[in-house]
C-alpha cells in the first residue's frame, strides 16, 4: 500500500447543505422551495387531476345534475399503527373512511380533501408508499383529490403521519336516509363480519402475542350502497360500524330513531379468526372496529332484495339479516341470546381493556 | 373454538335446563366465586332461564375489585415517578384510586404500558435497562405461577430493574370469611375453575364439610355453568355437602404441582385487605424475603400515601353476595363504567359493570 493517507481534494471545497430527500425535515413544513418540491413531486405527481392542475388556493367543484339535491359533508381524522397492516395502510383508510361516511348519506361522493401533518424524521418512501395508496384508492372509488394541505411537527409532537380527510357527496332530495329514520317494523341487515379491521390492526402491532391471519375489511362502500338502493330504494338507514364496532353504532341509531334495534346472536356473522382473538383477550367482536362493513336498516317488504343485491356485491358476500327495528324500549339495544335469553348491548363505555385471566 | 363450541351448544343448554327445572323443588342460593363466571352468565342470560327458587350470587372472585385502595394509589405513585416504566394489564388502568386512575397518570406523562403478559413486561425491561420497570403483578391463585414465571425469568437473565407490587388474593379464606359472617346468605359454591386449574381441589373438602355446604368446581362456557348449578342443586335437594367437579376436562385433585412447588418457593401467606370488605387472615401472597429486592412495595419510598374511599359505593357488599348491583343508590347514576366509584364497575369480571352492560333492561332502570 504506497497510497497516500491524505484525502483527495479536487478543487474548492464549499460545504453544500444537504438535500434531505430521505426523511421529512421541518424544512418541508416552512411554505419554502422545501414545501414547494415536495408538494410537486410526491403529492402533486400521485394526485393530478384538472382541479389540483388549476394549482389555486382552493378547488373548484361542480354539481353534477340540475335536480333538486344537497351536499353532505363529513371529515375525519386518521391515525393508525402500525401504519401499514394485512388488508390496507392508513392512506387507503383515509380515504375509504371519508368516502364510506360520506356514501352513506345514499348520494354520489364527488370530491375528497386530504391535508397532512408529517413528524419530523417520517422516511419520504413511506410518505410516498402512503400517497400512492391513497392516489391508488381515490382511483378505484372514482373521486379526484381536489385540495390538501401539509405541516411538519416535531420530532416527537407527532406519531409518524396524521391524515386528515373530508368528502363532499351531492344528495338527491327524494333521499331521506339517516340514523333518525330507523322505524319501528323495519329489518336490519349487516354486509359481513365483525371486528376484521380491528384484530387485523392488533396483529399487525404484534400485540397479540400469536398469530392470527386474519386481513383488514378496508373497502369503499359506495358502491355496495348503490346496489342496495336500487334493490331497496325506500331503505331508512346506512352505516358503517367504524370505531366502536357493530354493537356502538346500533345503540347510536336506536338514540337517534328512539326506537329499539333486537338483534339475534346466533345471527352475527364474526370470522373463525377474529372469534379466537377475542376469546383469548376476552373482547367482544360486537365492540371491534370495521372499515368496510355497512349497516342496512329498511322497511320489512325490501329486506329480501336488499339482501340478494348485497349478496351479490363483492363487499356483501356474507350479507345476512342481523334483527329487527321494535317500539318498546326506545333508545336500546337488545339481544336475544343463543340460549333464549334477552341482554342488553351496551355502547362502548371507552378504551376496550383486555382482561386479565 | 371447535373444543369451545360444545360447551356453547344451546340444545345441550336447553337439556341441562330442562333437568333442572325438574329438580329444584326449595328456594336455593348458590353464590359462583369467580367474576369471570358472573359475566359469562349475564352475557348468555342463563340466569333468567333458571328455576325461579334458583338464585345467584355474585362472589368476590374478581382481582381488580378486591385490590385494596392502598395498593392502587401506591401504583399511582410508583407510575408517576420519573424513570419508571409501570406495566399492567389493562383492566386495571381504569380503577380509580383516592386521586384519578393509571390512565390519567399516563395523560399526565407518566410511562404506563399495558400488557398482555407480564413476560412482556420482563422483555420490556430488558429493553430499557436504565429505567425501572415495575409490573402490577394482580390476581387469584390462577395468576401466580405466570406473575412469579416472569420474576424467575428476569432474575435468570440478571436483570436488577424489574420488580412486583404484588397483589396476591386467596380463594379459601375468602369462602371462610364469606360463610362465617352472621348476614351469610349462600347456601353453596360454584368455585372458579381457573383457580382449581392451579391449586387443585385438595382445599375445599375441609370447607364443606366444616359449613355443610355443596362447592363445585365449574368451568365458564353456559354448558359449564349449568352442568356446575346442576350438580350443585342436586346435593342440595339431597341434603349432601361434597366438593364435586364439573369442570373435570381442566381441573384434576391435585392441581398443577409445579406452579404450586414455584408458588411456595417464592411466595408467603400473610393477612391482606381486600377492597370495600376489609381485613381477611391469611388471605393473600405476597414476596418471600428472600426476594424482597424485587418487591416494589420495598424498592420505592411510599410512605406518603393517604387514601380515601368513596362513602356511597358497597361494592364490599355486593362482593360478599350481601346485596346486588342495582340495590346501590349510586348504580347507573354517580357511578358507571365510564366514571365508576368502585373497582366493582370497572373490571371486565366486575359484578356491577356486568349488570350495568348486559342487564340494565330487567331491573327496569
Amino acid at each position: 500500500m504506497t497510497e497516500s493517507t491524505y484525502p483527495v481534494i479536487e478543487g474548492a471545497v464549499c460545504p453544500l447543505p444537504l438535500s434531505h430527500d430521505q426523511t421529512i425535515v421541518m424544512g418541508h413544513g416552512a411554505g419554502g422551495k422545501m414545501s414547494q418540491e415536495l408538494i410537486r413531486d410526491l403529492f402533486q405527481s400521485r394526485l393530478m387531476n384538472p382541479i389540483l392542475a388549476e394549482n389555486n388556493d382552493f378547488g373548484r367543484l361542480s354539481i353534477p345534475t340540475n335536480q333538486p339535491g344537497h351536499l353532505a359533508v363529513s371529515t375525519d381524522m386518521h391515525m393508525v399503527t402500525p401504519l401499514f397492516f394485512p388488508g390496507g395502510d392508513i392512506g387507503s383508510l383515509a380515504i375509504c373512511g371519508t368516502v364510506n361516511d360520506i356514501a352513506m348519506s345514499g348520494g354520489i361522493p364527488l370530491a375528497i380533501t386530504a391535508s397532512f401533518i408529517l413528524e419530523e424524521g417520517l422516511a419520504i418512501n413511506t410518505l410516498a408508499a402512503i400517497v400512492d395508496s391513497m392516489a391508488e384508492t381515490a382511483r378505484q372509488v372514482g373521486i379526484p383529490i381536489i385540495a390538501g394541505d401539509t405541516k411538519v411537527a416535531e420530532k416527537g409532537n407527532a406519531d409518524k403521519i396524521f391524515i386528515n380527510t373530508t368528502g363532499i357527496a351531492w344528495v338527491p332530495d327524494s333521499r331521506r336516509i339517516g340514523g333518525q329514520y330507523a322505524h319501528p317494523g323495519d329489518i336490519i341487515l349487516l354486509s359481513g363480519t365483525m371486528g376484521d379491521h380491528g384484530i387485523a390492526v392488533l396483529a399487525a402491532r404484534g400485540e397479540l402475542g400469536f398469530q392470527a391471519d386474519v386481513q383488514s375489511d378496508i373497502a369503499p362502500l359506495h358502491g355496495l350502497i348503490g346496489t342496495v338502493l336500487q334493490a331497496a330504494p325506500h331503505t331508512h338507514v346506512l352505516r358503517d360500524p367504524t370505531r366502536g364496532g357493530v354493537g356502538t353504532t346500533l345503540n347510536e341509531i336506536a338514540r337517534q330513531s328512539r326506537t329499539s334495534l333486537w338483534i339475534e346472536e346466533s345471527l352475527l356473522p364474526v370470522h373463525p379468526t377474529v372469534q379466537a382473538a377475542c376469546e383469548m383477550l376476552g373482547f367482544d367482536p360486537l365492540y371491534i372496529a370495521n372499515e368496510g362493513k355497512l349497516i342496512v336498516i329498511c322497511p320489512p317488504e325490501e329486506a329480501e332484495q336488499a339482501l340478494t343485491a348485497m349478496r351479490q356485491h363483492a363487499y356483501g358476500k356474507q350479507a345476512v339479516v342481523i334483527g329487527e327495528v321494535k317500539a318498546e324500549d326506545p333508545g336500546r339495544v337488545l339481544m336475544r341470546t343463543s340460549y333464549g335469553a334477552t341482554r342488553l348491548v351496551d355502547t362502548l363505555a371507552g378504551e376496550i381493556l383486555p382482561r386479565i385471566c | 373454538m371447535e373444543l369451545l363450541k360444545e360447551f356453547r351448544n344451546p340444545i345441550h343448554a336447553r337439556t341441562l335446563l330442562d333437568e333442572l327445572h325438574r329438580i329444584t323443588t326449595r328456594p336455593w342460593v348458590i353464590m359462583e366465586i369467580c367474576g369471570g363466571q358472573t359475566h359469562a352468565i349475564m352475557q348468555s342470560g342463563i340466569d333468567q332461564l333458571l328455576p325461579p327458587q334458583i338464585e345467584l350470587v355474585h362472589g368476590p372472585g374478581c382481582p381488580v375489585c378486591v385490590t385494596p385502595l392502598e395498593l392502587i394509589d401506591k401504583a399511582l405513585a410508583i407510575a408517576s415517578m420519573p424513570d419508571v416504566i409501570f406495566t399492567s394489564f389493562g383492566d386495571m388502568l381504569r380503577v380509580p384510586g383516592s386521586h384519578g386512575d393509571l390512565f390519567s397518570i399516563r395523560a399526565a406523562g407518566g410511562d404506563v404500558r399495558t400488557v398482555y403478559t407480564p413476560l412482556d413486561a420482563v422483555k420490556i425491561a430488558r429493553d430499557n435497562p436504565d429505567k425501572e420497570v415495575v409490573f402490577f403483578a394482580i390476581g387469584f391463585e390462577t395468576t401466580a405461577p405466570v406473575n412469579l414465571m416472569s420474576l424467575k425469568q428476569a432474575i435468570n437473565l440478571g436483570l436488577t430493574n424489574y420488580s412486583l407490587l404484588v397483589s396476591q388474593s386467596l380463594v379459601p379464606p375468602a369462602m371462610h370469611a364469606i360463610l362465617s359472617s352472621p348476614q351469610n346468605r349462600v347456601q353453596a359454591f360454584l368455585s372458579a375453575g381457573h383457580v382449581n386449574t392451579i391449586m387443585g381441589m385438595w382445599e375445599y373438602p375441609p370447607i364443606a364439610q366444616q359449613y355443610h355446604i355443596p362447592i363445585v368446581v365449574t368451568g365458564f362456557e353456559p354448558v359449564d355453568l349449568l352442568n356446575g348449578i346442576l350438580q350443585t342443586v342436586r346435593q342440595l335437594e339431597a341434603g349432601r355437602y361434597a366438593v364435586e367437579n364439573a369442570y373435570s376436562r381442566v381441573v384434576t385433585l391435585e392441581g398443577n404441582q409445579p406452579a404450586q412447588r414455584m408458588i411456595e418457593e417464592m411466595y408467603e401467606v400473610h393477612d391482606r385487605q381486600w377492597r370495600g370488605i376489609g381485613m381477611i387472615p391469611q388471605s393473600g401472597w405476597r414476596l418471600r424475603p428472600a426476594y424482597a429486592q424485587y418487591d416494589a412495595e420495598k424498592r420505592f419510598s411510599l410512605s406518603h400515601i393517604v387514601t380515601q374511599e368513596s362513602d356511597i359505593c358497597i361494592a364490599g357488599q355486593i362482593l360478599q353476595g350481601l346485596k346486588k348491583p342495582h340495590q346501590c343508590p349510586a348504580f347507573g347514576k354517580e357511578c358507571t363504567p365510564r366514571n365508576p366509584l368502585g373497582a366493582t364497575m370497572v373490571s371486565s369480571e366486575g359484578a356491577c359493570a356486568a349488570y350495568y352492560n348486559f342487564a340494565r333492561i330487567r331491573e327496569g332502570q
